[in-house]
């Protein structure tokens, strides 16, 4: 694995492979009073953002350094960005600055594989090597986040394979939604898409999933539920009449949760809209396993760093 | 009669592809055309061979130059991609005698001024016909109606007008501009584009862009624009020239336009017949274009329309964009793909060897229909006795890998990169005048006789 760009550069050895070692640090690092695997020293890992996050930054970052990597955290307002560099030139200096790592965010979907693109051209001459890692390309793809999900439901589920996962929400422009529909039809399971028309892409139906359209008849045969974030800007592009009528139709209300299995997990990738996307009590209930789902996405993004940066000398 | 230096023979070509003819042009006029006119006047009294221009063109195909409806060439104001002179350059290689150049332009081709400046540009460098496409609505705005008479009044001659780049979008301006335009004798040319349906828009609206995370830019939003623009040219009684067609759900719409007798006329691009958005999976933005590439069964569906007629003519669309505005994320990429010298080889490609088209074919859609449309006298005219000697000699067995490095254009931005691609053009001949020749330019003030 040379870069993560895409959940479809990942098999499901791959995958697994992934979740596997995720699994083995999270035990490495259990009650361990100094959380610090020597692993990454001496490694660089740049992160860099061009749209806000604090989960997602800051994850990668505290998987950096849990394994020793010196981490450098660029952001795009106060850096050459916001004097109009080129996305190029700026991971361009960076590369020939000796990062290992650049883990980027960017509003353009595919902005991470013009980054691998214009850095293989550039080792290719230099003879160095820096990964990228894809943490969230516009409406594309958002793969770490598929994999700490991944690693949540095996976690609390035991396997992947054969179980039935709904995804609800704007799958239309959520990263999100793409990279966990084909990493988990990867890992076999069975995918059920629910959202309203609008908020659907016009090519699902070429995907590895099924697509519903009544989430009540859907949820006692669910696994899991994965709900999806709703962006405010949304509520006015007409992609539905009113966040009131969205959560009637959408929602997980309690009422609703209560349809689901015992055993079924609630996730939710974050940051959460309560009330309209998710009840409260569902949200902080037994079933929700979206705390473990940031801590499991710390041990992720640690494999995901071992395994680009370390794999290739294993 | 024999012949002098002035005088240009063209030896053992033939026209349409059928049977091989010699023609003396004199005055850039074809004087005389058939079997044996290089025996007759190639020799003197004496049986010395005279010094005039002689093009060897055994086994090549003689064509009516090629007439490009749709060219960007940037200048003014684009320089760093584009200039007259590159893109004139660009278009003798590709065997065209005329092309029109489109007003997006910075200032904006929306006056007499700027028009004229382009036409007199393109005079100067000479290789080809420069006629400037003139701005439907001030700046491009969509707003106000330009000075459509004035231009077309102008020593330019403006006779298509367009907001190519944008679609005129407000029903009632269209209106207003195709009622105006029916009594100068005008084309409106309308990039057909609904823009509130492709807001943030950025590749064709199905599969691919679904799984790439591309905001979509959906058919209708061109199949609407066209019905629209028929029914209001219906009434008007004027000339509408739809641009671009890229999808197959504007065909019926323009069958059924043209079956009511409503002036319409129609291009497609060479990328639009030979690609799909299939090839958009790497995001390299030298593949985004405005409209998108579509599916493989648009491009059929185009290609089987432009033999039957639905669609009259293939226009290049051809749009420079130095490395600047496209070595960049897919988002941030400006839209648009070389083609002037790629066209015929496309054309070839994806009609001629599959048998859709014919030589007479390639002719009716490179020159014949372009000419026809924007009302070019001495374009896309019959080759025979008496005709201007506007041609374009063909290698119908040449083959040819694409680098845009080495294309004329300043910018590289060609999206055949690497492709083989058949049929090369061996000459271009503007009224007599050799303006490209085995790959290189023939500028008006170089001596055009034999290397």
């Amino acid at each position: 694995m040379r870069h993560l760009l895409s959940v479809t550069d990942l098999d499901a050895t791959a995958a697994t492979g992934l979740l596997d070692t995720s699994d083995r640090l999270k035990q490495a690092l259990l009650g361990r009073e100094v959380r610090k695997l020597p692993t990454l020293r001496g490694r660089t890992v740049i992160t860099m953002f061009y749209e806000n996050s604090t989960r997602t930054r800051v994850s990668f970052e505290i998987a950096g350094k849990w394994m020793s990597a010196d981490t450098v955290n660029v952001s795009a307002s106060g850096s050459s960005v916001s004097k109009g560099e080129s996305l190029r030139d700026t991971a361009l200096t960076l590369s020939a600055m000796g990062a290992d790592c650049v883990v980027v965010r960017h509003p353009a979907s595919g902005a991470a594989h013009r980054l691998a693109a214009w850095i293989d051209r550039d080792s290719a001459a230099t003879g160095t090597h820096t990964a990228i890692v894809n943490a969230g390309d516009g409406t594309h793809e958002h793969p770490t986040q598929a994999l700490l999900d991944a690693a949540t439901l095996r976690e609390r589920l035991g396997s992947i394979a054969g179980r039935r996962i709904g995804i609800v929400g704007d799958v239309l422009h959520s990263r999100v939604a793409r990279s966990n529909v084909f990493l988990l039809a990867t890992l076999g399971a069975d995918v059920v898409l629910v959202a309203p028309p609008t908020l659907l892409p016009v090519g699902v139906r070429q995907w590895p999933c099924r697509v519903g359209s009544d989430l009540d008849a859907e949820l006692p045969a669910l696994d899991a539920v994965m709900m999806l974030r709703v962006q405010a800007e949304r509520m006015h592009g007409s992609f539905f009449p009113s966040a009131r009528e969205y959560a009637i139709g959408y929602g997980l209300s309690t009422a609703r949760a209560a349809l689901l299995p015992e055993h079924a997990v609630v996730l939710h990738p974050g940051p959460m809209v309560r009330g309209m996307e998710i009840a409260p009590e569902v949200a902080d209930g037994p079933r929700s396993a979206v705390l473990a789902q940031v801590s499991n996405g710390v041990h992720i993004r640690m494999a995901v760093l071992y395994h680009l940066l370390a794999g290739a000398q294993q | 009669m024999n012949g002098t230096a002035n005088d240009l023979l063209i030896v053992g070509v033939r026209p349409y592809g059928e049977d091989p003819v010699d023609l003396l042009v004199r005055d850039g006029v074809v004087a005389e055309m058939g079997p044996g006119v290089a025996e007759r006047h190639g020799r003197d009294a004496d049986g010395g061979a005279i010094d005039m221009v002689r093009l060897d063109a055994d086994g090549l195909v003689l064509l009516p130059g090629f007439v490009d409806l749709h060219t960007h060439l940037r200048e003014p104001g684009g320089e760093e991609s584009e200039t007259i002179e590159t893109g004139s350059a660009a278009a003798a290689l590709g065997g065209y005698t005329a092309v029109f150049a489109m007003p997006n332009t910075d200032p904006v081709a929306d006056s007499a001024v700027v028009v004229e400046y382009v036409r007199r540009r393109g005079e100067e460098v000479g290789l080809v016909d420069v006629h400037p496409v003139g701005a439907v609505t001030v700046g491009l705005e969509g707003a106000k109606l330009a000075e459509l008479g004035t231009m077309a009044r102008s020593a330019a001659q403006v006779r298509v007008f367009s907001d190519d780049g944008r679609c005129v979008n407000d029903p009632l301006v269209m209106r207003r501009a195709l009622e105006y335009a029916s009594a100068l004798g005008v084309v409106i040319a309308q990039h057909a584009e609904d823009h509130r349906l492709t807001a943030g828009a950025q590749a064709h609206d199905g599969v691919v862009a679904s799984r790439l995370g591309l905001a979509g830019w959906p058919a209708t939003a061109e199949e609407t624009v066209v019905a629209r623009d028929c029914a209001l040219a219906r009434e008007a009684g004027a000339a509408l020239h739809v641009c671009h067609v890229s999808s197959a759900r504007t065909l019926a719409v323009l069958r059924a336009a043209k079956a009511d007798g409503v002036r319409v006329s129609a291009e497609v691009t060479p990328h639009h017949l030979l690609l799909t958005d299939t090839v958009l999976s790497g995001y390299d933005p030298v593949h985004k274009v405005n409209p998108p590439l579509r599916t493989a069964e648009d491009g059929a569906a185009l290609r089987a329309a432009l033999v039957d007629g639905t669609i009259d003519v293939v226009a290049t669309d051809h749009a420079p964009h130095a490395a600047q505005y496209k070595d960049t994320e897919w988002a941030a990429a400006r839209p648009g793909m070389l083609g002037l010298q790629t066209a015929l080889s496309v054309v070839v490609h994806a009609l001629v060897e599959p048998g859709l088209l014919d030589w007479r074919g390639v002719a009716r859609v490179l020159s014949e229909r372009p000419a026809e449309i924007a009302g070019l006298p001495d374009q896309g005219r019959p080759i025979a006795v008496g005709e201007p000697a506007t041609f374009a000699l063909v290698d119908p067995d040449g083959v040819w890998t694409v680098r845009g490095a080495t294309l004329a254009s300043r910018a590289a931005n060609t999206p055949y990169e690497g492709m083989r691609l058949p049929a090369t053009v061996a000459a271009t001949v503007l009224r007599g005048r050799i303006t490209a020749r085995d790959g290189r330019v023939a500028r008006h003030d170089e001596g055009q006789g034999t290397p």
